[in-house]
């Protein structure tokens, strides 16, 4: 049998269903086989990706875009559903397998015993990822989040607990409101265009006359604060540092890429739909991404400071990192967008590797003791004892030492320093800012782009402060009955291998910028994606063998 | 039918929303089931309102479409009907166990101070 490159783009999806699917006929006592199943079709997942993205990226050198299209029931597009394969997926789905390995092996400590079915919801969740970032329908794109959206309900309370159910009612509740809104906006776009195939949608949606534009418009904005709940601008984004606090360790690390889904719908879509005119970046839509995308850094800022357990610390830095990035896909420039999207892939691997990491190092501690911590230091109070204890040396037990230099690498990336990668992304975010635009000449720098400026380093400050104050209070000067938190092998090496991979994106900085520039200009000219689609031939059947007479 | 149609979303919606924000979780459900009628209906409805007219047309002939019902919003709905019954029977049981837990039907688990 003669496989196409294009089959394997219906593989992502269909690896993490069969192998979740089949996970379910185990009995929850066979977790080794369960286990071995599970990071096995993740290895290949991963694999998958990197090949996929080897697909789309290596015919680089004749600078022209290059999609693979599966046609799901072979009808010619725009009948039908089908998947799309370009840069932007293809890195998404890389990103996703990235994090889901790590997150499953460090699951294995401990993790996926608290609860039944951990792996089976595990792999939907990732189906759902890779569906979501495939498909090129929008109904579909509803089906897939609801795939995710279900699977993460399941992850939220995996472990049960009462702050689990509670985070998870307010979490599902909100969840489920989004997607009617989700829907709403579908048939509203439905009416008008009478499509739902992305990239026909992008050719219907600028010759739509004056009078339906209005409802076109309505259509896109409530589809598109069903996104923003989900990549949690503010002020839609309450729920989000709770359920992320309360989710268990690695559900939590693998949930740094579900805000990312809403980032990547309305970065996909905005510039899809609307990129083509050129007043897009002026209009009300880029306006409210720029100025929610401001507001959220600054709520995420005064959360990360105001924060008293590492948990909430963590959600917060998610919202700061969607924040970043609203805030960059609302400017609606190339170079921008190429820089947040390196942004993207940085914080997303250094805030999963710190959700791994605050529950190894939580451990060792009770949770009174933290928020006591921090109160304390804010009133003024200071342990007395200290003063007349003699200085000796403390030997650092080997743990610690290997928590600690994985902590300070977390808080050097989110807080954006050098030498590691988070500051490469936001220096890129920056010098596209303020770099003269091709015409060369020097322009006026709105107000805004200088509260952006303002925000971008003072978030980073602001998180610098708040990891300082939390790594020396675990690290250095932890509370005298803190026990050494009991951390195996296979529980490190996840968290040290996502910072590896940070490390990896710091040193090939140049190759992977240059993928992101192709792929942000891809995103920002998207005609031979809309052309690859619709060109696309449906597969010729096999004749049935003629009988001769 | 037009009126009547938009009055029934309307309807649905307002209770919907007016439930989904009281503070006990029977309610939130109740709500969340009377949104996502109407927005099933909703849908149905971005198909254009005829009567009287198939949404399946015969293989081979020659069709007007102006003769025949959009047959995708008839699907859709469909698909939004199968997942909200799911999502919302999963809220069910997660209702459920905070009601357990917690020991009340209050959505922030716990009754507010009087």
């Amino acid at each position: 049998m003669n496989l196409s490159p294009e089959h394997l783009v219906i593989a992502p999806v269909l690896i993490p269903f069969i192998a979740g699917v089949l996970l379910l006929f185990l009995d929850d006592r066979a977790r080794h086989v369960k286990a071995f199943v599970s990071v096995l079709s993740t290895i290949v997942l991963l694999v998958i990706s990197i090949l996929l993205l080897c697909i789309v990226h290596t015919d680089n050198s004749a600078n022209e875009d290059r999609i693979a299209v599966y046609l799901l029931g072979n009808w010619p597009p725009p009948f039908a559903i089908n998947l799309v394969l370009d840069r932007l997926s293809s890195m998404m789905l890389v990103l996703t397998a990235m994090l889901a390995l790590p997150s499953l092996v460090f699951s294995l400590g401990r993790w996926h015993k608290a609860g039944v079915h951990f792996h089976t919801l595990f792999l939907l969740l990732l189906m759902g990822l890779n569906g979501a970032f495939l498909t090129g329908d929008l109904f579909n794109l509803f089906v897939f989040f609801e795939v995710m959206l279900a699977a993460s309900y399941g992850l939220v309370l995996h472990g049960s607990g009462l702050l689990r159910v509670k985070a998870g009612l307010h979490y599902i509740a909100i969840n489920l409101v989004a997607s009617l809104l989700f829907l709403i906006g579908v048939a509203l776009i439905y009416s008008v265009t009478g499509t739902l195939n992305m990239a026909d949608l992008a050719i219907r949606i600028p010759q739509i006359n004056e009078a339906n534009r209005t409802m076109l418009e309505s259509g896109a904005a409530i589809l598109s604060v069903a996104f923003l709940i989900k990549a949690g601008m503010w002020p839609l984004n309450f729920w989000l540092p709770t359920t992320y606090a309360a989710a268990p360790a690695p559900s939590a690390a693998i949930f740094a890429i579900m805000s990312k889904v809403g980032i990547y719908v309305l970065l996909r879509l905005s510039l899809l739909f609307f990129g083509s005119d050129p007043g897009f970046p002026e209009s009300l839509g880029a306006q409210i991404l720029l100025y929610g995308g401001l507001a959220t850094i600054s709520f995420g800022t005064v959360g990360v400071l105001a924060s008293q357990t590492p948990g909430r610390f963590a959600g917060f830095s998610v919202l700061i990192s969607s924040g970043t990035l609203l805030a960059s896909i609302g400017l609606v420039q190339t170079e921008v967008t190429a820089g947040a999207l390196f942004y993207l892939a940085s914080s997303t691997l250094a805030i999963s590797a710190l959700f791994m990491l605050i529950e190894l190092v939580e451990r060792g501690q009770n949770m009174a003791a933290s928020v006591l911590a921090v109160t304390m230091e804010a009133f003024g109070y200071d342990d007395e004892e200290t003063e007349n204890e003699e200085i000796i040396g403390v030997a650092i037990p080997r743990t610690i030492a290997v928590l600690g230099t994985c902590f300070a690498a977390c808080t050097i990336l989110l807080a954006g320093l050098p030498p590691l990668s988070g500051f490469i992304a936001k220096f890129v975010i920056l010098n596209a800012l303020f770099s003269p635009g091709e015409s060369g000449q020097m322009h006026f720098i709105p107000a805004t782009l200088w509260w952006f400026l303002a925000l971008l380093i003072f978030s980073g400050l602001a998180t610098l402060i708040a990891m300082s104050r939390s790594g020396i209070r675990t690290f250095w000067a932890p509370p005298v009955d803190t026990a050494l938190p009991r951390v195996l092998l296979i529980e490190i090496v996840p968290v040290a291998a996502l910072l590896c991979m940070t490390l990896v994106l710091t040193i090939q900085a140049g190759p992977v910028m240059r993928f992101m520039e192709a792929t942000a200009n891809s995103l920002h000219a998207p005609r031979p994606y809309i052309e690859g689609v619709m060109k696309t031939q449906s597969a010729v059947l096999p004749q049935p063998m003629e009988t001769t007479e | 039918m037009e009126l009547v149609l938009s009055l029934g979303i309307g309807i649905l919606v307002g209770s919907g929303v007016w439930l989904l924000l009281r503070p006990r979780t029977y309610q939130v459900i109740i709500g969340l089931g009377l949104v996502s009628y109407a927005v099933n209906l909703f849908i149905f409805s971005m198909g254009r309102l005829v009567t009287d007219k198939p949404p399946v047309t015969q293989a081979g002939a020659q069709i007007d479409p102006t003769t025949f019902a959009d047959p995708i919003p008839q699907a859709l709905v469909l698909t939004a009907i199968v997942i909200g019954f799911a999502t919302t029977a999963l809220f069910l049981v997660v209702l459920l166990a905070s009601r357990g837990l917690t020991g009340t039907d209050h959505v922030d688990g716990k009754e507010p101070d009087r």
